[in-house]
């Protein structure tokens, strides 16, 4: 059995296995993560910190790439603020 | 204000890929100081990203990795991972952030090992959720995605697609086909420099061998993608058929670009938007070499030998570099080959509609671009390219779909802190003894 960290996405508890990245924590509950300038659905895509498509907020701290942060134990995360 | 850290070394390697590991490796063993910092929370880079489900499973060329990174463990080498190079205070002196706040860090030599990124090129559909850059979809899987079940097509070009449908397939996922841009007729020929080294084209067979059940097809590329909210048909043509296919996800990119934005921050000379380099692979800046694939696409084991090459001839070692010359020119050849290979089609040139969007951060559509007659111009007028990518994804589209050159660019190379820009400068940078 893997280590599992708890952590919250969008207001809803979830366990992840640790190590896993933010960015494929959020994956497994939605595909959009943020919404464009003019409203469209957007998800990750480079998966290497390039394009920015990945942003959500992690512990308050706006603009993260959750594509290169690993998931922490009590981690709150929120998608398109 | 804060003064953050500041650090000095001999030699400063930023990227801890394997062209990076390599250099740090030959210029600690050296004797040399050195800092190794990268953006990710480990080391390896992209192709030896190690998959959480087994970290311990070292396949094919993870040997190498694996001694790699036992090297990189057991050297003197201080490793500053999460931590990202954002600006040249000086030509001796970079500026990095992490979390914990800004480092300065003055070196003697630097080697800039920042790797490559996927070509991405704009289709109508291509910014729905659920398409992906191949390399980028199998980083998400090896740090926890599961796409077991998941159907999954694999588009674009390059050697790439083989060996991300393979490993997408080791993990479950049903892959509905491979399509190539590239056409038969140029990939005979690569296949043919191959034999030289069948090692690679080996693999390659062996992953095909993996994905019997999946169609594999070179002349076809994709002309658009829908669904509502996220992606759910995919339409492919080859010129004169087209077809289009269900799928949960696409996996889609054209080869690879160097990453020059630190290069360019240095003022390095480019040529063919890669650094260009002499036979120590050190730039047209003194004391900044540039190695693996921001010094030129050409694979892993390219970039472990310009890796070393850089790393001995910082260090004064020219002796144990040289003997690393005929592998070098050798590899260089098989990449050149592949270039030719994997070039993207100008029919790719005739897929954006007025309404694609080409600038996903600033949602910028075809339509308002074409009018403008260089990336600057367009810059002003749309704000194309002026989002946090900066633009990285829809400038190297634009000089593909344009001919624009992106142009010289301003630090910081990457969106940083405030703290960060109005940290106290330092008077004079830190000259060593």
């Amino acid at each position: 059995m893997p280590d599992l960290v708890k952590m919250t996405i969008d207001g809803a508890e979830v366990n992840v296995q640790a190590g896993a990245t933010v960015a494929a924590a959020i994956l497994m509950s939605r595909s959009g993560f943020r919404r464009s300038v003019h409203g469209e659905l957007r998800g990750p895509v480079c998966g290497m910190g390039i394009c920015f498509e990945c942003r959500a907020t992690v512990d308050g701290q706006p603009q993260q790439r959750t594509c290169q942060l690993h998931c922490k134990d009590g981690m709150v995360v929120n998608t398109d603020e | 204000m804060s003064k953050g850290i500041e650090l000095d070394c001999d030699v400063l390697v930023v990227g801890a890929g394997p062209a990076g590991i390599a250099a740090c490796v030959s210029a600690a063993e050296s004797g040399a100081r050195v800092i190794l910092i990268d953006d990710n929370p480990k080391p390896g880079g992209q192709i030896w990203r190690a998959s959480i489900q087994d970290p311990a499973n070292p396949k094919s060329h993870d040997n190498d990795a694996a001694s790699w990174l036992r090297r990189l463990q057991a050297c003197s080498a201080r490793q500053l991972l999460s931590t990202r190079a954002v600006a040249c205070l000086s030509e001796k002196c970079v500026l990095a952030e992490n979390e914990n706040g800004s480092i300065e860090i003055a070196f003697r030599h630097a080697i800039l090992a920042t790797g490559a990124r996927e070509l991405l090129l704009p289709f109508p559909g291509w910014t729905l959720p659920n398409v992906f850059a191949p390399g980028g979809l199998q980083a998400l899987v090896k740090s926890g995605l599961p796409v077991h079940g998941k159907r999954v097509l694999v588009a674009g070009t390059g050697p790439l697609l083989l060996a991300v449908a393979a490993f997408l397939k080791s993990k479950g996922a049903r892959i509905e086909g491979i399509y190539d841009q590239a056409s038969w007729r140029r990939i005979i020929p690569f296949a043919m420099t191959l034999i030289k080294r069948p090692t690679l084209l080996v693999s390659a067979l062996v992953y095909r061998a993996s994905l019997f059940s999946s169609p594999l097809r070179y002349g076809w590329w994709p002309v658009s993608a829908s669904g509502e909210d996220a992606l759910r048909l995919v339409t492919l043509t080859n010129g004169i058929q087209t077809k289009t296919i269900a799928c949960d996800m696409l996996a889609c990119g054209f080869h690879l670009i160097p990453n020059t934005e630190l290069q360019s921050a240095f003022a390095c000379k480019l040529v063919e938007g890669k650094a260009l380099v002499d036979e120590w692979q050190k730039t047209s800046v003194n004391g900044v070499f540039s190695v693996g694939e921001s010094a030129g696409v050409g694979g892993l084991d390219l970039a472990l030998i310009e890796g070393q090459i850089a790393g001995f001839a910082a260090t004064g070692k020219e002796a144990s570099a040289r003997p690393l010359f005929p592998k070098r020119d050798a590899l260089r050849k098989i990449a050149a080959a592949m270039d030719r290979a994997f070039a993207p089609r100008p029919e790719l040139r005739d897929l954006v509609q007025k309404d694609t969007i080409v600038c996903r951060c600033e949602d910028v559509p075809w339509g308002k671009l074409r009018q403008h007659h260089s990336m600057r111009h367009a810059r002003i007028y749309t704000r194309c390219g002026m989002g946090p990518c900066q633009g990285r994804v829809c400038g190297a589209a634009l000089n593909f779909l344009t001919g624009w050159e992106s142009g010289a660019k301003r630090p910081p190379i990457y969106p940083v802190q405030l703290s960060t820009l109005i940290r106290e400068p330092q008077a004079t940078p830190k000259e060593k003894p």
